[in-house]
């Protein structure tokens, strides 16, 4: 179905990079492929995970960005304090869409902006004074608080503040956990270094904390979502399922979830991983420590769903397994006539898609549900595991792209002329203004949830909205139409 | 109006040497500023009479920035009516003292410190230029003469040639040269001569010797300047004379710095480095016995 065979796809890439200098075309190369579904290894056709060439324009964040913005920030019940100067935590506020229960500015406080605000004396004079302050106002503030993170914006590192000794001075004072998270926006060469981080700071600050506490009462049934940062409402989209398979949902990570959730997670017999990329390590450590297993799931379109539903009802036993056949069907019902609607309107309609470190392949399964086909896809700052995944899910030959530079990104879309690309809002407008449609896939463009059924539905009707909106065939101005069109419009007036 | 930078090894003797210069120069109807940039901030007090003046860092951080400060409140005048400014910073371990020295010169900058009718400006820098701020007096539009303390000790003129290295980097972007090297003297052996083959060497000159005389730490106990403690005595004509002297100095260069060989066998030459026996390095003292 793909309209581009391996030559004509190595051929565009090959021509793109034509425009290069010899070192960045050499660099670039290896972040460009043509998808092999032969190949068991990423390793063998793309390089990913590496630090972006100086003048292209790069879409990555930083690891300040990973840590706050993506692991931490959603734990709505602990205030993150963005140590630094102000902008870091302002620019970044609320921004993500994490969507939760709760009174802000009470008991939970994830659309609020805590900062230390630095100014030339605190860089000059060091800031662990003022942090230490400023944790002693919150308390004094917010006491509904159940604990407080540092996130640490660059100059932290630079001056070498000691924010461990302030933290743990104030974890004794206010007899609740104070974590100091490194995230430094200079780490790294994406984001992706701040997941790694944060999941360190969770395994060494939060993780251990009720180990020796049995007042939980566990249930055979007991799992976690991880890696779903409820954006737009996705993980009570899923978190839905789960519990009507008969599962008990002990905790969410991290959206809509709270310190309490984090520290029992160690108590589940099943810790489920939706995002791979940003919470592998955490999942990892658990199973290593606590030997919890871990398992990817994908509930984005009912055929990944389905087979997700039963990946997991399969871990545990039959009664459960009945269940989870009884709530397919359920939904089958239900989401069937989606696709009878949608199917039809959309049928056939190819996508490229740019996001992060999961949504580039899962969301590649509910677009096949709704008959498009995804032609294109790249991370801004996967790493190999993560192209591995990816390979088996999109069709022979389409084009990979890995931490695309904007001119890149151009010239593959003008040359494959895609009918909907999905990315970032710094993509947004200039391919809008290409006059094709585009979906905002890290927020969804304001919508979803579109995790599980729910969200499935939702995600239909948005694409559908999208790519046939008739604002595209109204790009032409009118003094640019042809006799032909114009003849028409003045026949019809 | 001239801006001139000292630099030089820690402890070499570069505040010490910069206030009594200044005396000398104040001392021939010259006006001068002396802008301390260490956070020590020990820069002005032989000029002052005093143990620290109050810097520009830690006012702003009692004021709550910068801005909110005026010229006047961290502007001193000493004898000969010479104006003092110290950057201030961090005590050690903590912050950031560089960007310490970059915020207080900003400020002195904006304020319009330099707008006076001076005849010179002295930046005293902290010994070692171990970031971005302690280089801020050389770069652009800032100081255009750098001078080097120094003395016939192997680690002071090692310090000579590295930040020589630097004044090359700053020199091709800015207008700053090498004025020239001021040995203090420590009483070693040639030092006068060591100090003008290595200032040949680099292109420059020894702009003076001045010798080791106890009348400095005299008027240093006193938080004077030798001119100012005892203007009769012959170490205030030594710095009479390095004062004149950087009055009608017109050589200003681009250096050339040595590489580590050519250094070392400078050193050598006047014996104060001995040749290296390779055959040593990395082996024990148990092994060197067996040997």
């Amino acid at each position: 179905m793909s309209t581009m065979n391996r030559e004509e796809t190595e051929a565009l890439i090959q021509e793109v990079l034509e425009v290069y200098p010899e070192k960045a075309k050499k660099d670039r190369k290896k972040h460009l492929a043509a998808n092999d579904t032969s190949l068991e290894k990423s390793s063998k056709c793309i390089t990913s995970n590496k630090k972006s060439l100086p003048g292209v324009m790069t879409i990555r964040g930083c690891a300040y960005a990973g840590s706050k913005g993506v692991v931490w920030g959603p734990i709505k019940d602990m205030i993150h304090i963005s140590h630094g100067p102000v902008g870091c935590g302002q620019y970044s506020r609320a921004g993500r869409r994490n969507y939760y229960v709760g009174t802000t500015g009470v008991n939970t406080f994830g659309t609020m902006n805590f900062t230390s605000d630095f100014q030339e004396k605190d860089i000059v004079f060091g800031g662990d004074k003022k942090l230490g302050k400023l944790l002693t106002e919150i308390e004094q503030l917010f006491p509904l608080n159940k604990g407080i993170t540092v996130q640490s914006e660059c100059p932290i590192g630079l001056i070498g503040d000691d924010i461990e000794a302030v933290s743990k001075k104030a974890a004794k004072d206010l007899e609740k956990p104070v974590v100091p998270v490194r995230c430094e926006g200079f780490r790294g060469v994406s984001q992706s270094l701040g997941h790694h981080i944060a999941n360190d700071a969770v395994r060494d600050w939060v993780l251990h904390n009720r180990d020796d506490d049995n007042s939980f009462e566990s249930t055979p049934y007991d799992v976690t979502v991880i890696g779903d940062y409820n954006i737009g409402g996705d993980a009570w989209a899923s978190r839905t399922l789960l519990e009507e398979m008969g599962l008990r949902v002990i905790a969410q990570w991290s959206g809509d979830g709270t310190l309490a959730e984090m520290e029992n997670t160690p108590k589940a017999k099943l810790n489920l991983l939706h995002c791979y990329r940003s919470m592998n390590y955490i999942s990892r450590h658990m199973e290593e420590k606590y030997g919890i297993p871990w398992m990817e799931y994908n509930f984005f379109g009912p055929t990944k769903i389905e087979e997700s539903m039963r990946k997991i009802a399969a871990f545990f036993d039959e009664t459960i397994q009945a269940k989870c056949e009884a709530v397919i069907k359920k939904y089958r019902a239900e989401i069937d006539p989606v696709i009878e609607k949608y199917r039809p309107r959309l049928e056939g309609k190819r996508v490229m898609l740019y996001v992060g470190g999961l949504r580039p392949r899962h969301t590649i399964g509910a677009y096949e549900d709704l008959g498009m086909e995804v032609v294109g896809a790249g991370y801004e700052f996967a790493h190999n595991d993560d192209y591995d995944r990816t390979l088996k899910e999109m069709g022979d030959a389409t084009l990979l792209y890995d931490d695309v530079t904007g001119y890149e990104f151009e010239e593959f879309v003008k040359k494959i002329k895609p009918d909907l690309i999905g990315s970032g809002i710094k993509e947004k407008y200039i391919f809008q203004k290409m006059g094709i449609p585009f979906r905002q896939m890290h927020s969804w463009d304001y919508s979803g949830p579109y995790h599980g059924y729910d969200g499935f539905a939702i995600f239909a009707r948005d694409m559908d909205m999208t790519l046939n909106n008739p604002c595209w065939n109204k790009l032409e101005a009118p003094w640019l139409k042809s006799e032909e069109s114009s003849d028409a419009v003045a026949k019809a007036a | 109006m001239r801006q001139c930078a000292i630099y030089g090894k820690g402890g070499i003797g570069k505040s010490t040497t910069t206030q009594n210069l200044v005396a000398g120069l104040a001392e021939l109807g010259k006006k001068v500023m002396i802008v301390g940039c260490d956070p020590k901030a020990d820069s002005t007090r032989l000029i002052l009479h005093s143990k620290a003046q109050t810097t520009v860092m830690h006012l702003a951080a009692e004021a709550g920035t910068v801005e909110d400060l005026e010229l006047e409140d961290v502007l001193s005048v000493g004898y000969g009516d010479v104006k003092c400014v110290e950057s201030g910073g961090p005590e050690p371990g903590v912050g950031c003292a560089g960007r310490g020295v970059i915020t207080a010169i900003n400020f002195l900058e904006e304020e319009g410190a330099y707008e006076d009718d001076l005849d010179f400006v002295f930046y005293d820098v902290l010994g070692d230029v171990v970031c971005g701020g302690f280089a801020m007096p050389i770069r652009e539009n800032k100081a255009q003469e750098i001078y080097i303390v120094v003395s016939g000790e192997m680690m002071a003129m090692y310090a000579a040639n590295n930040i020589s290295k630097g004044i090359v980097k700053y020199a091709n972007s800015g207008g700053v040269r090498l004025a020239g090297l001021i040995c203090n003297s420590r009483n070693t052996d040639r030092e006068d001569e060591l100090i003008m083959a290595l200032a040949a060497r680099l292109g420059t000159h020894m702009i003076h010797f001045v010798p080791r005389d106890n009348a400095v730490q005299h008027a240093e106990i006193r938080r004077m300047t030798v001119i100012e403690y005892n203007p009769k005595c012959n170490q205030a004509d030594e710095y009479r004379t390095l004062a004149q002297k950087v009055i009608d100095n017109d050589k200003l260069v681009i250096p050339e710095p040595l590489s580590m060989d050519d250094l070392e066998e400078l050193l050598m030459e006047f014996g104060i480095m001995e040749e290296e026996d390779e055959s040593i390095v990395g082996k024990t003292a148990e092994e060197l016995a067996a040997g």
